[in-house]
């Protein structure tokens, strides 16, 4: 199987973010970035299948220069090869255009599968795989809990709301976009890092691809959101704090 | 030119938050001063139902796709269906309830009509004649103004809860109700659907607590749930959790809340180290008393308590524990 993974680089979880100076976009010089969770999910998926059916992972990443570290940490996991389209609008441009950019680069890949997370934890649209699958001309499936590979084809568990879920099947080639928790991730090892380094990453530009990345939509303004509750917030050392919220539970809100 | 509400129903029952979509779709049609037409889409028979419900609230038309090949959800059906009915109807805006499904299908039939899509809306407001959409960014921790670049249909979808569907007014004489063709053939329809399912039945019901002590990924380790445990043993509650807390197995799925876990409306909620992510908020939002304890004061699972404390749970959680059992 050739399974192509595509990742997003985003800031690092549990960073602290700060509104740029343009109001535009957050300050990118004070953070840390990481691969984007779900797509973390993706790769892992993309690995194991690898394992079991053999076949080759390509990880293709859309992202400014930053992000060839995101491709190089999927390489010391174990992916095959990786493309880089770089440009550094690709920091934070819309689903459609981004997917134009990677829809092109895979085009010329002869792909069984191609893996996507289900989002990203920055802009979070939650739409690259499926415009991808759109202009890959691939049908597709999206919250996927489960990947089996079945004669002339895959079945896939999708994930319903509420507890529900269903299988589906669909021939191949086809896209998925991974849902978090569907596997359990691994770590690079010191030889898979070692290992990377010989391993070919291509650089390719969305010229170069014969792609513009116009956007389709433009952030005007980005913001810190308006509380639509008025929360108290309860200050002091943990045992005064502790003391505190017991008083408000019992007396004001009564629900102890 | 219109703007265009696709409704989500399932067997004949509605996905409840196309009535939100439909709320801001009305909205969006006064501020705009556009009318408002309503699209479902099912199997040829078994929709009359749905179709005159919806027929009387206040939409110029109800435009209802049938056909057997749209019983059964397939985003290649789906959207090759409402793609003809776009192509035809030529609306200013399409608008929908950012469910599972639509997430599935809607990026997909935008591409086909080379249009973007600006999913997952909290708001929108009409700037200069064009409207804007509000956008959360890093799951809530920040908001956005979006617009549109290009030319309609403009497609948009809408967060759960962010419009009120409750105040959406039953209007005159019903809605003329249409059935405009749809052109499917089975060999459009690459995915095949099969039985859905739930997995293994519940042991805990946590929409019956009254108390729930809830954790998220700020525990850091399984190590330290007992810590959790025995805070929630001391005010009689049960224990919660967000995702990925479950799907690291430090939990049991069964008591995951959220979207795709179960929706909890306790009397009082406490969120331990949870950010607040959308998907973890639509399914505690309905309790009557939130408390957040969170290192960062700009997680957005602050927006919904009444109580917050910001600071490290490892600190306060000893020192609730403690407060409680001295105090009774
Ligand atoms: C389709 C879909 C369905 C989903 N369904 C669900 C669902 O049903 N339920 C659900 O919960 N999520 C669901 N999610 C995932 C959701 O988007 C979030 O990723 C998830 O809720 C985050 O969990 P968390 O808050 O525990 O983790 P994080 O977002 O990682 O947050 C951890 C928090 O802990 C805080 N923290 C860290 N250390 C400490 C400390 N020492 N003391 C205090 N605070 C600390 C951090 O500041 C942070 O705010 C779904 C996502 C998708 C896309």
């Amino acid at each position: 199987m050739k399974i192509i993974v595509c990742l997003k680089q985003v800031p690092a979880r549990d960073s602290v973010l700060r509104i740029d100076d343009a109001q535009a976009w957050v300050r990118e010089t004070d953070l840390s970035f990481e691969i984007n969770e779900p797509d973390t999910y993706a790769l892992e998926e993309g690995l194991r299948l690898k394992e079991k059916h053999g076949g080759e992972v390509v990880v293709v990443c859309a992202g400014p220069a930053r992000a060839a570290s995101a491709i190089r940490e999927a390489l010391a996991k174990g992916a095959d090869r990786g493309i880089h389209i770089e440009d550094e609008a690709l920091a934070r441009l819309d689903s459609f255009t981004t997917a134009r950019a990677l829809a092109a680069a895979i085009r010329a890949e002869s792909f069984d599968l191609v893996l996507t997370g289900l989002q990203s934890d920055d802009l979070g649209f939650s739409q690259t795989g499926v415009i991808l699958a759109e202009l890959l001309g691939a049908p597709h499936a999206t919250i996927i809990m489960e990947v089996q590979k079945m004669e002339g084809g895959i079945k896939v568990k999708r994930e319903l709301e509420a507890g529900w879920f269903q299988y589906v099947e669909m021939p191949l080639p086809a896209l998925l976009a991974i849902q978090s928790g569907i596997n359990k991730v691994r770590y690079a090892t010191l030889m898979g890092i070692k290992k990377a380094k010989t391993k070919e990453l291509k650089r390719v530009t969305p010229a170069e691809l014969g792609v513009d990345l116009k956007p389709r939509q433009i952030i005007r303004r980005v913001y810190a959101p308006q509380k639509s509750k008025q929360t108290q917030f309860l200050e002091g050392p943990p045992k005064e704090v502790a003391a505190k919220l017991l008083e408000k539970l019992k007396f004001e809100a009564r629900v102890l | 030119m219109s703007i265009l509400v696709v409704m989500e129903q399932q067997g004949g029952a509605w996905n409840k938050m196309s009535w939100e979509a439909l709320a801001a779709g009305v909205e969006l049609g006064k501020a705009l001063d556009r009318p408002v037409a309503a699209a479902l889409l099912g199997s040829e028979t078994g929709l009359e139902a749905l179709e005159a419900e919806l027929a009387a609230y206040g939409v110029e038309r109800v435009l209802s796709l049938r056909h057997s090949l749209l019983g059964e959800y397939t985003p290649d059906g789906y959207a090759l269906a409402l793609r003809q009915l776009i192509q035809r109807a030529g609306p200013l805006l399409v608008l929908l309830a950012h469910t599972y499904q639509a997430r599935d299908f809607a990026p997909k039939l935008a591409a086909s009509l080379d249009r973007a899509f600006i999913s997952d809306v909290v708001g929108c407001r009409v700037d200069d004649g064009g409207p804007v959409f509000v956008r959360q960014l890093f799951q809530g921790k920040m908001n956005a103004d979006v617009v549109f670049a290009g030319g309609p249909p403009y497609f948009v979808s809408v967060q759960a809860g962010a419009f009120r569907a409750d105040r959406l007014e039953k209007g005159g004489a019903p809605a003329p109700i249409e059935h405009p063709s749809v052109s499917l053939d089975a060999a459009q329809i690459r995915t095949r659907p099969l039985e859905r399912f739930q997995e293994a039945k519940r042991t805990v019901d946590l929409a019956t607590a009254e108390i729930i002590v809830a954790v998220g990924r700020g525990i850091k380790d399984p190590a330290n749930l007992p810590m959790v445990e025995k805070l929630a043993q001391a005010l009689g509650a049960e224990v919660g959790a967000s995702r990925p807390v479950c799907d690291s197995g430090w939990l049991p799925l069964e008591r995951q809340v959220g979207s795709s876990g179960q929706t909890v409306a306790p009397k009082l909620y406490i969120a331990l180290g949870i950010s607040g992510a959308i998907q973890h908020l639509v399914g505690m939002k309905g309790s009557r008393t939130v408390v957040a304890v969170n290192k960062d004061s700009s997680a957005p699972i602050f927006e919904v308590a009444d109580y917050g404390i910001v600071g490290s749970l490892f600190d306060i959680v000893p020192a609730l524990t403690e407060a409680i059992q001295s105090s009774s």
